[in-house]
């Protein structure tokens, strides 16, 4: 490939931010000066192509520290990964966090999703544009579900600005945020060196502002590194320290940063198992348990494994799919917040099952202090002899590589998402062939959910009959549900499958006057009141013409107006949608059009409108690629015929 | 394409198509399947020299046993598949797309797709008057053709045509998301200011005419563009020793556009800069 470089060159800022992630370049083909030697022979080729996988982490770093994606550090970024500007262009436009035009270094995501939106988002979207206006040097952006619906409202700040230390494994000493309870977070005066330039400067920050207020927001807006830390993980998980629980039994328990009291709590007991038992005893007791997959797909896990393994071309990957987006889910965050080294043993044995050596871990954007977590969790786990060559001392040799999505919920889909982590734009690939075949960089690939690995310790250590008489015949297991919206306590529940949904919302204190309850996310579908017997299982979801979906269990009261929130699921899809394929593309656009034209209407006025939805709606579940688009319909059709809007 | 591949011969499949016995040789895909049966099925984002994409979805067809509707220009043939081309779910599907289509750009210079919206009874109308638009304008940013987005159903063919399946230049990309996507260079600049090397192989690709030589995008606007009075004819490039197949289209004894016959064993439908666009030297007539 001969790639085209335009005039504009990048700032010493833009430089140093690729520089610090890639190293100086070694030529002048990456963009150092030109010296003889590279007169008389050219860099290029495959080895030069091969890094095109750190596209999408060379854009965070210029969009960390600058704020915005230029021109020039654009093209410094090509010419530095050897990728052609036109497609890296392509790839920063895709992602919702990045911008290709100037703008302020603080962005303040509001999320205006569904349990947002029930807990006054849109006052909340409207006091903060009020009083950052132009010049306060904060962009507001509406922004989709931040995973944090049991303290809706919630808003994030992300400021951008040099980093203290790049090396993305320093826990020593943490990148300041806001959002992490760490003791005091460094300030701008304590910094690396004495160039006043920098101190003007402030470092990079985040801080999540939840349940946020308006005042709140705009200060943790204006100064991120100065908010509060936020509450602790166990916050979310009203049962946490209660016995019976395996999933959530250490959280709350043990302290997220200490490898020591992990292993104190029964870590890392279940990887010494898999190592006496082998990778195909390990794929054997997954199979017998039953386990299937927590992201929403439902797919057995061991049947999974058992493909991967089998597959004779190598290297195998395995892939932790993190980039947890549907609104209303937060367990995954809770989960790697919480306790992230459950989550690097369950990857680690996931790995040795199915002969992967890397491990990608692909984690959502908008987690901060989840990705914070884990990035310390690895880097104890790698200096201890938990990750590395020699894993445990037998002889394997595993690591783990954290990847941050940018603001896409396609990502989460898996061929999506190895496109993401390949550097190319986060569109699905159509299947076939399957991930377990040709996956990441087209090598046969296992990508398990957060929760789906972390069940995997509990399989291996009580054994696999035990855990499969948790839950019913068909679900085996516990199962953890996102409750949010209209209840006392909404957080993360654990219970075994086969709880019914009344029992969970008894559990979380569901109020008076339900109206409606949303299963699975904005994908899902809604459920009336009187459906609360629905057994928490796939089977019995599916028998009552519902979904379980990623655990997503919202509950909302007769005070939310039904076609708001059903608009607020089609403006959801249609930002979200990826483009590649028509039903999609357009259909999500024709769904919001003609949501929007009968939000103040009902009954006959309502029905040429809605016999137009189910006719798009028929196409986008029948033709379009991938998940997102088959499952764009499906919320607004369970309302239209189970809880009768617009009628 | 004429090409006779060798190596081992290729085992045949049988299957049924809308019930009946076919055989195609392995690696076939249903749309080859159904073409070499004499079943017509839709396609726009088919190229038959590019890997297929899938992405406008005008061609799915019921497979029985999946769960949606496959899109027959990708799934290959498997023996004992029991495919159905004509069913009420694919006509439904069809018909969708092409509203979806019709509704959001301009179609009238695409070959076909008003038998189609016949065919299958399409209303684009029916979103309102208000239905959102891709409204593009034009884009002449150099002499030699046009980017007339606003026809651009998103195929994704020009962009897999300028990379890495033919030219290797990568001057375009799909930059931006969902309804807001579009084909653009690097910063969405002019052409000029890309990596474009005008071979014209996307032109040559697109389904739509949103990509066109100006010298056909000017005749339309001024409406002596008029293809029944024009002839074709294929020649050999005389530039260099490649020896390119360039077909001339001739209207009015002026060449107003070359392409390239897409079955020709070494090119493919593809050509450079002076094959595609360097002619005028032959209508020189001072």
């Amino acid at each position: 490939m001969d790639l085209h470089f335009g005039d504009s060159k990048p700032t010493d800022e833009e430089r140093e931010a690729v520089d610090a992630l890639l190293g100086p370049p070694e030529s002048s083909w990456e963009g150092a000066d030109r010296t003889d030697a590279d007169l008389r022979w050219a860099r290029g080729g495959r080895e030069a192509r091969e890094r095109r996988d750190l596209l999408l982490p060379g854009l965070h770093a210029v969009n960390d520290r600058v704020g915005w994606i230029s021109e020039g550090a654009l093209d410094h970024l090509c010419r530095r990964l050897t990728v052609p500007p036109a497609e890296a262009y392509g790839v920063a436009t895709f992602y919702s966090m990045f911008s290709v035009k100037p703008r302020p270094t603080t962005v303040l995501h509001v999320c205006t999703d569904l349990a947002c939106a029930a807990a006054g988002a849109a006052e909340l979207c409207a006091g903060v544009e009020a009083r950052l206006g132009l010049g306060s040097g904060v962009q507001v952006e509406r922004s989709p579900c931040l995973g944090l619906c049991e303290r809706a409202p919630a808003a994030l700040v992300v400021r951008a600005g040099p980093q203290g230390d790049f090396a993305p494994a320093a826990p020593a000493r943490p990148i300041p945020q806001g959002s992490a309870p760490d003791p005091a977070p460094r300030t701008p005066e304590g910094l690396i060196d004495a160039d006043p330039s920098r101190v003007r400067n402030p470092l990079r920050a985040t801080a999540v502002v939840a349940p946020a207020t308006v005042d709140g927001a705009v200060v943790a807006a204006t100064a991120p590194e100065a908010a509060g830390a936020e509450p602790p993980a166990a916050m979310a998980v009203p049962q946490a320290g209660q016995a019976g629980l395996n999933l959530l039994s250490r959280i709350g328990v043990v302290d997220p940063t200490s490898l020591d009291d992990y292993r104190a709590h029964g870590g890392y007991t279940a990887l010494r198992r898999a190592f006496e038992i082998g990778p195909a005893g390990v794929i054997r007791e997954v199979t017998d348990s039953g386990l299937v997959g927590r992201g929403g797909a439902a797919f057995p896990t061991g049947r999974k494994w058992q493909a991967t393994a089998s597959q004779p071309d190598h290297p195998h990957y395995l892939v932790c799919n993190a980039d947890e987006s549907e609104p209303g889910t937060f367990k995954d965050r809770v989960l790697m917040e919480g306790d992230p080294f459950a989550l690097v043993e369950a990857m680690t044995i996931a790995a040795y099952a199915t002969g992967a050596h890397k491990g990608y871990l692909y984690l959502r954007g908008e987690y901060p202090r989840a990705l914070h977590r884990l990035e310390h969790a690895v880097a104890q786990a790698r200096a201890r002899g938990l990750l590395g060559d020699d894993v445990l001392g037998q002889g394997y040799a595993f690591d783990i590589e954290i990847r941050r999505g940018a603001g896409a919920y396609i990502c989460g889909e898996e061929t999506a998402l190895f496109n993401s982590i390949e550097g190319y734009r986060g569109e699905p690939r159509s299947k076939p062939p399957f991930p377990v075949e040709k996956g990441l960089f087209g090598k046969p690939t296992v990508e398990n959910n957060v929760e789906t690995l972390v069940n995997v310790l509990p399989i291996l250590a009580m054994g696999a009959p035990a855990y499969a008489a948790i839950g019913t015949g068909r679900s085996t297991g516990p199962k953890l549900f996102c409750v949010s919206g209209s209840v006392e306590r909404p957080g993360v529940y654990e219970l075994p499958f086969g709880a019914t949904l009344g029992e969970l919302l008894t559990l979380a204190g569901v109020r008076d006057r339900l109206r409606a309850v949303l299963l699975g996310g904005a994908a899902g579908g809604f459920v009336r009141p009187d459906e609360l017997d629905i057994p928490l299982t796939f089977e019995g979801t599916r028998e009552a013409g519902t979904t379980l979906g990623s655990g997503v269990v919202m509950a909302f009261d007769d005070t939310v107006p039904l076609p708001r929130l059903l608009l607020r699921i089609a403006e959801f899809f249609r930002d979200e949608s990826c483009g590649q394929c028509v039903p999609c593309r357009v259909g999500t656009v024709r769904q919001e059009e003609a949501l929007h034209r009968i939000v103040e209407r009902t009954g006959a006025d309502a029905a040429s409108d809605i016999a137009l939805l189910r006719e798009v709606g028929r196409a986008m579940k029948d033709a379009s690629i991938c998940g997102l688009g088959q499952t764009a319909w499906n919320a607004v059709e369970s309302a239209i015929d189970r809880l009768g809007a617009y009628e | 394409m004429t090409v006779i591949p060798l190596g081992v011969p290729r085992r045949l499949l049988e299957f049924t198509i809308d019930g009946e016995p076919v055989r195609a040789p392995e690696g076939a895909t249903i749309l080859d399947a159904c073409r070499a049966a004499g079943k017509d099925v839709p396609t726009l984002c088919h190229g038959d020299t590019l890997t297929p994409k899938n992405a406008c979805r005008v061609c799915v067809v019921e497979v029985e046993g999946a769960r949606t509707l496959v899109p027959a220009c990708s799934r290959e043939a498997e023996p004992g598949m029991e495919v159905r081309t004509d069913t009420e779910r694919a006509r439904h599907s069809r018909k969708i797309v092409l509203e979806l289509l019709a509704s959001s750009v301009d179609l009238s210079t695409t070959p076909q797709v008003a038998g189609w919206i016949k065919e299958y009874e399409a209303k684009p109308d029916r979103f309102g008057p208000d239905a959102a638009r891709v409204d593009e304008e034009p884009r002449v940013d150099n002499d030699l053709y046009v980017r007339d987005y606003d026809k651009c159903i998103l195929c994704y063919k020009c962009v897999d045509a300028c990379g890495d399946q033919w030219q290797n230049t990568f001057a375009i990309s799909v930059v931006g998301r969902g309804f807001d996507a579009r084909i653009a260079v690097e910063h969405d600049a002019p052409l000029t200011d890309s990596a474009c090397v005008y071979c014209g192989n996307c032109i040559e690709v697109c389904p739509t005419g949103a990509l066109s030589f100006k010298s056909e995008f000017d005749m339309r606007a001024a409406g002596t563009w008029n293809e029944s009075a024009q002839t074709e004819t294929t020649t050999v490039c005389a530039y260099c020793g490649v020896g390119c197949n360039l077909t001339l289209h001739v209207q009015d004894n002026e060449i107003v556009k070359v392409t390239s016959p897409h079955d020709n064993p070494v090119t493919h439908g593809n050509l450079c800069i002076k094959g595609r666009f360097g002619y005028q030297h032959v209508q020189n007539r001072d």
